[in-house]
């Protein structure tokens, strides 16, 4: 079987200064991956070279996608061959109706596989559908995208996205900052409903917390840019109890 | 030292050339008597001037002493080939339910143009009839612009040839909008010199579109146009204008509004087109609370030149105006915003205000915008702004991690940008036709 996302030893830069120093991670088919480590351990590096943001060298190692280099792919290529990234902090983008925004985007992604183009009222059928197992109102939808939105919103806007777009890995990226329990509950509920077995999600997180909703079934410790602990969801409560700290020497 | 010779000898070539083709032209030109006069004192006014330049505050970015280089002659009546040309542009161009007023190479084309079934309280005739044989109130109308000491409007009051004047009555709200289309479609590269007048009478309602395009097969052409307009009191005019002329053209156009008491007056202008543009609006307060929205976005590539400048003149206590101007510009565009706000000693009470903001997608486009307020008044409200920048990186980056291609990214991003001038749009359906407008823009970058 190929693994969905392999990182071999993976060494990025940023403006001179090393970020990822040989980054090695697995995610197969159906596995939920959490990622935890201290700020500044190169989490969200990670996830933001995985959707292809700019302004990151690669200077070692690969990104394979399905076995294809995902690095040589544009950020819209990688999302139309099912990568998705949940934004840590999503963007506020005035002007652009979310609906629009949704619909313009889904058949992009439609367009660049070869597929048709999604027809209007099946497209309002789906929106409306997932936007109401997520609580999310109508109105939410009419405005700009995020504009305006709650913290909570905006999350909430992330895992639309993605029940829509139904990536096959998806990178929640401190799905968790910014979000009181309620809200969190039901993000964590959007994305437990996304679960299945054709796709994998690396969750990004500081705290075990969001783990109790998520379960992963994999866990990673990085400590200064790279993986110094993997175990399965345990490590996870071991971490909280006694912190980052002790992965300071190993890394 | 002899100030005359010398200014006769900073001349150019060009204006030299225009006030050789004023005199060639002079005896076919419509109007005899006091009009005639109106001409040779306003192509005296203009050869004293000639061609702006950047010396000249006014024109300061837009030099056409060193842009236009060649004089065109004046355009031919259409021949058979050229009108053709023209209705097959006329097709996608005219706004469905509109009453279009077609004037090819300058010139009324009765047969594209639609004057049936003229609603209540609406008069429409030429240019050329209006100064042969029409009354005195509608030729010194007409002719109000000879107040102006701008060298382009005096040229157009020199040379226009043909346009058209409508007049729609106290009381009269038209349901069916007027689009008056200037259709470039010679074979031979010229000049086309139009004016047209627009008397909204008090109480009235009328919604007017311009459109500037070129035919097919077009050559590169000058269009100058001047609109004259009057809103009466608590009357109401909507206006959409659409400068979506060839890119190898040159396009000066100016407006003179009057606005009356109580009256609104919302107007838009899109320039898309050209190669070396300026639409001039002046526009003055004549009666009290009057309102005024003036919107406008320049959208240019290339190597393309426009030039937006307003002239907003509070005369009169209590007015209200707002200026919301976006421009967008790929490649070496250069757009011009100039925007002077007046506000005279006794208009009291005055509330403007005037934001301009421009988008650069390349490091070699340049944006210069001017905004002016002068004040002489002490009880008003009164603001400017004005914005450079880029497209949002992490805007775009947000749109790209969602599937979409770096240029529709772009696209809906620009499309946002420029949305917020066209919002103050009122009507409906000419937001939509400002939207339209805008989206043909993006669609032909690509």
């Amino acid at each position: 079987m190929t693994a969905l996302l392999e990182v071999k030893n993976l060494q990025v830069r940023v403006e001179e200064r090393e970020i990822l120093h040989g980054l090695t991670l697995t995610v197969n088919p159906g596995e939920v991956h959490a990622i935890m480590g201290p700020n500044g351990s190169g989490k969200s590096t990670l996830s933001h070279v995985i959707a292809g943001k700019a302004g990151y060298e690669v200077t070692g190692g690969e990104v394979l996608y399905k076995g294809e280099d995902l690095l040589e792919m544009a950020p819209n290529e990688r999302a139309a061959k099912g990568v998705f990234l949940a934004f840590q902090y999503p963007v506020e983008i005035p002007g652009v109706a979310t609906m629009n925004f949704l619909h313009t985007a889904l058949n992009a992604q439609r367009k660049a596989r070869g597929e048709k183009e999604i027809l209007t009222p099946d497209f309002l059928k789906k929106v409306r559908e997932v936007a109401k197992s997520l609580n999310i109102p109508q109105d939410m939808l009419k405005r700009g995208v995020n504009v305006g939105f709650s913290g909570g919103e905006k999350k909430r806007n992330e895992i639309l996205q993605m029940a829509l777009f139904e990536p096959a890995l998806c990178i929640l990226d401190e799905m968790d900052s910014g979000l009181d329990i309620d809200a969190l509950r039901v993000a964590a509920d959007g994305v437990n409903a996304l679960r299945s077995k054709d796709r994998a999600m690396v969750v990004i997180t500081h705290y075990q917390r969001l783990l109790n909703y998520i379960v992963p079934d994999v866990v990673h410790v990085m400590s200064k840019g790279r993986v110094v602990k993997s175990g399965g969801k345990e490590l996870a409560l071991e971490l909280e109890k006694s912190g980052y700290a002790q992965f300071d020497d190993a890394a | 030292m002899n100030v005359a010779l010398a200014k006769t000898d900073m001349k150019t070539d060009t204006s030299r050339a225009l006030s050789e083709a004023f005199a060639n032209v002079r005896e076919r030109l419509p109007g005899t008597g006091s009009v005639a006069e109106v001409r040779q004192r306003a192509l005296e006014s203009f050869e004293q001037q000639g061609l702006p330049h950047r010396r000249v505050e006014d024109w300061k970015y837009t030099d056409l002493r060193t842009s236009m280089r060649e004089v065109l002659p004046l355009a031919a009546a259409p021949d058979e080939a050229a009108a053709s040309r023209a209705a097959s542009i006329l097709k996608s161009t005219a706004v469905k339910g509109a009453r279009q007023l077609v004037l090819v190479d300058g010139v009324y084309a009765p047969q594209l143009s639609n004057l049936g079934k003229l609603e209540k309280g609406l008069a429409i005739r030429t240019l050329r009839d209006a100064l042969e044989t029409g009354g005195e109130a509608v030729r010194d109308q007409l002719l109000s612009s000879k107040q102006s000491t701008d060298p382009m409007v005096s040229l157009n009051t020199a040379m226009m040839t043909d346009g058209v004047v409508i007049e729609v009555s106290e009381g009269a709200e038209l349901a069916q909008p007027i689009q008056i289309i200037h259709i470039a479609s010679g074979a031979v590269p010229a000049a086309m010199f139009t004016r047209s007048l627009l008397r909204v009478g008090n109480k009235a309602k009328v919604t007017l579109i311009e459109s500037f395009v070129a035919a097919d097969g077009a050559k590169s052409y000058q269009a100058h146009d001047a609109l004259v307009v009057s809103v009466g009191s608590h009357a109401r005019l909507d206006h959409v204008r659409l400068m979506e002329d060839a890119r190898d053209a040159f396009n000066v156009s100016t407006a003179f509004v009057t606005v009356g008491a109580h009256s609104h007056f919302n107007t838009f202008n899109l320039t898309a087109g050209g190669q070396l543009s300026r639409y001039q609006a002046f526009i003055k307060f004549a009666g009290e609370h009057a309102r005024v929205e003036t919107n406008g976005v320049n959208l240019l590539n290339g190597t393309q030149h426009g030039d937006t400048t307003l002239f907003l003149d509070h005369a009169v206590p209590n007015g209200a105006s707002r200026e919301v101007f976006r421009a967008v510009l790929d490649d070496r565009g250069h757009s011009v915003f100039q925007g002077r706000i007046i506000v005279r000693p006794d208009a009291q009470k005055t509330d403007a205000k005037m934001m301009t903001r421009a988008l650069l997608l390349s490091d070699e486009a340049e944006a210069d915008n001017k905004p002016e307020l002068e004040i002489f008044a002490d009880d008003v409200t009164c603001g400017h702004g004005a914005t450079t920048g880029a497209l949002d990186q992490s805007l775009l980056f947000y749109l790209r991690a969602r599937g979409l291609p770096e240029k529709e990214a772009q696209a809906l991003l620009i499309e946002a940008f420029v949305g917020e001038a066209i919002e103050s749009i009122v009507d409906d359906n000419l937001r939509d036709i400002a939207v339209g407008a805008a989206r043909r823009w993006l669609a032909a970058r690509g």
